[in-house]
């Protein structure tokens, strides 16, 4: 499938495309959010687990590793971030792995690349960025059906 | 009544022997701060292999230190949450089994609590059996956490802000590994601020209805940093780049920066200080060996209002707190046993054996 591309003016613009894709994602689902400092992985993260029904505070994951939402129905969101991480031994040693093979959950994971070897063929892939000041441009790839 | 604290929730390996609640006979601390340091982070992985070797000889220190043996222990207390699971798990499974051996209680202390009740760890504990001293405001800061948390006299206490996106902490390191002056980026942001003007630049305050967007009501005790952190990369991008920075130009900005993180931390504590109406306030964490942050709220909070600063050496993560704050679970006789669970998340919530009524 080509990879949808599309342009968002401002943070509540983010928010908002993040929550659609949000609402529509299968369960057992892993989504790596790409972007640099500033690109908007935060807001984008924000979006993304209201439109799972998240109502709590969506804080940070970079020093716990794992933020964990839980959701109607007994599913789960999990929140990862591998910005500590050094590399996948490392994300193994941790049991990441169990995270990325939950079924009842949907899991989104920011800085992946560091531990792209165990990362699952149901990988959606979000790229944001930055063009100028409030613009950016997101582009989703979407796991081989 | 001697105590055995343990602490392993993030990067610390921490024992501590504490007589009565109060007096700390030792307090022995391996941290891992300078082997990380070259990675400019910590690696987790790490910390929870260094917590597994750590702690036997971290634990043997503190029994030398403190002149007792492990006979002398009448209970073991140990940090169950919240922190990083991996990490939370070794001082858990260490202390069950200490426990077992050793036929004494064990008691599973949650890592907030213990921070707030650190303040009073070599000084007067008493204070927080004083009526007077109530409702308390605490500012827990630290690398994972930013939270004020409400302490009633009738023993709840309940988190009323927190972070909504980063800690205060990680905005420090963050801004350190931006402007690359190395890590933990608390004290090497506070060191290159010296030289530096704080009102040369002008960083956001996130949340407080200062930066021309209307605060909504239900963010007015919570805080943001991760647009900070955007502004001061933005800030960086217009000079150059943040690993170009130098001299004047990077004290000025370190500088401005810790400003802006110490002037939102200073106006919501207030802010909540009058708006429960408590007596006192609690600073203490991680960040809280800040000290702008502590001079600044030593300048603001006026009486009647009464301030509490964490001695510094309890600020920073270690089993004293674990261990003083043990001793009232187990007067209580709120003592766990080997079902305790460790949790990574802080629930809204808790209970505290400090109370009065």
């Amino acid at each position: 499938m080509t990879p949808e591309k599309f342009k968002t003016y401002s943070e509540s613009d983010t928010e908002k495309a993040a929550f659609r894709m949000a609402s529509q994602i299968p369960f057992g689902s892993v989504v790596a959010l790409h972007g640099n400092l500033g690109a908007g992985k935060t807001v984008f993260a924000r979006g993304f687990a209201r439109g799972l029904g998240v109502s709590q505070v969506v804080s940070s994951p970079t020093f716990t590793l794992v933020q964990e939402y839980p959701l109607k129905n007994n599913k789960w969101l999990y929140h990862l971030d591998m910005y500590r991480i050094d590399n996948y031994r490392a994300a193994l040693a941790f049991g990441v792995d169990e995270y990325f093979e939950d079924k009842d959950a949907v899991v989104l994971v920011e800085w992946a690349e560091r531990v792209a070897e165990i990362l699952p063929e149901n990988l959606f892939i979000v790229n944001i960025r930055r063009i100028e000041d409030d613009t950016r441009e997101i582009t989703v790839e979407h796991p081989a059906p | 009544m001697i105590v055995l604290g343990i602490e392993t929730s993030c990067d610390e390996t921490a024992v501590s022997l504490v007589k009565d609640g109060a007096t700390v006979l030792s307090s022995s601390v391996a941290s891992q701060i300078a082997r990380h340091a070259e990675f400019g982070g910590v690696i987790p992985e790490l910390a929870a292999r260094e917590h597994l070797s750590a702690i036997n000889p971290v634990m043997s220190k503190a029994l030398e230190l403190s002149g007792c043996s492990l006979n002398d222990i009448d209970a073991v207390a140990v940090t169950n949450g919240p922190g990083l699971m991996p990490a939370l798990l070794v001082g858990l499974s260490f202390a069950k089994g200490l426990a077992v051996s050793l036929g004494v209680p064990l008691i599973g202390i949650n890592h907030f609590l213990a921070h707030i009740y650190g303040t009073f760890l070599d000084s007067d504990p008493s204070i927080l059996f004083k009526h007077e001293n109530y409702p308390m405001l605490a500012l827990v800061v630290s690398g994972g956490h930013t939270a004020l948390v409400l302490v009633g006299q009738d023993g709840n206490a309940q988190v009323v802000g927190t972070t909504i996106d980063d800690a205060a902490g990680e905005a420090f390191d963050k801004a350190a590994k931006l402007l690359n002056i190395g890590y933990p980026g608390g004290p090497v942001i506070e060191k290159t601020a010296q030289k530096g003007d704080a009102a040369k630049f002008d960083f956001p305050r996130s949340l407080t209805g200062r930066s021309g967007k209307s605060l909504d009501e239900k963010n007015r005790f919570n805080f943001s940093f991760s647009g900070l952190k955007t502004s001061l990369l933005y800030h960086c991008e217009r000079l150059g780049g943040g690993e170009k920075l130098e001299g004047q130009l990077l004290y000025d900005t370190a500088a401005s920066f810790q400003e802006a993180i110490v002037d939102v931390l200073r106006m919501k504590t207030l802010d909540a200080a009058r708006f429960f109406g408590v007596s006192s306030v609690i600073l203490c964490g991680g960040v809280a060996c800040n000290n702008p942050l502590r001079e600044r709220l030593e300048a603001t909070v006026k009486a009647p209002l009464r301030l509490f600063i964490s001695p510094k050496k309890y600020c920073t993560d270690n089993a004293a707190m674990v261990a003083g704050l043990a001793f009232y679970y187990i007067k209580a006789g709120q003592v766990d046993n080997l079902s305790v669970d460790a949790y990574a998340r802080l629930p809204e919530i808790s209970r505290v054996p400090f109370c009065i009524s």
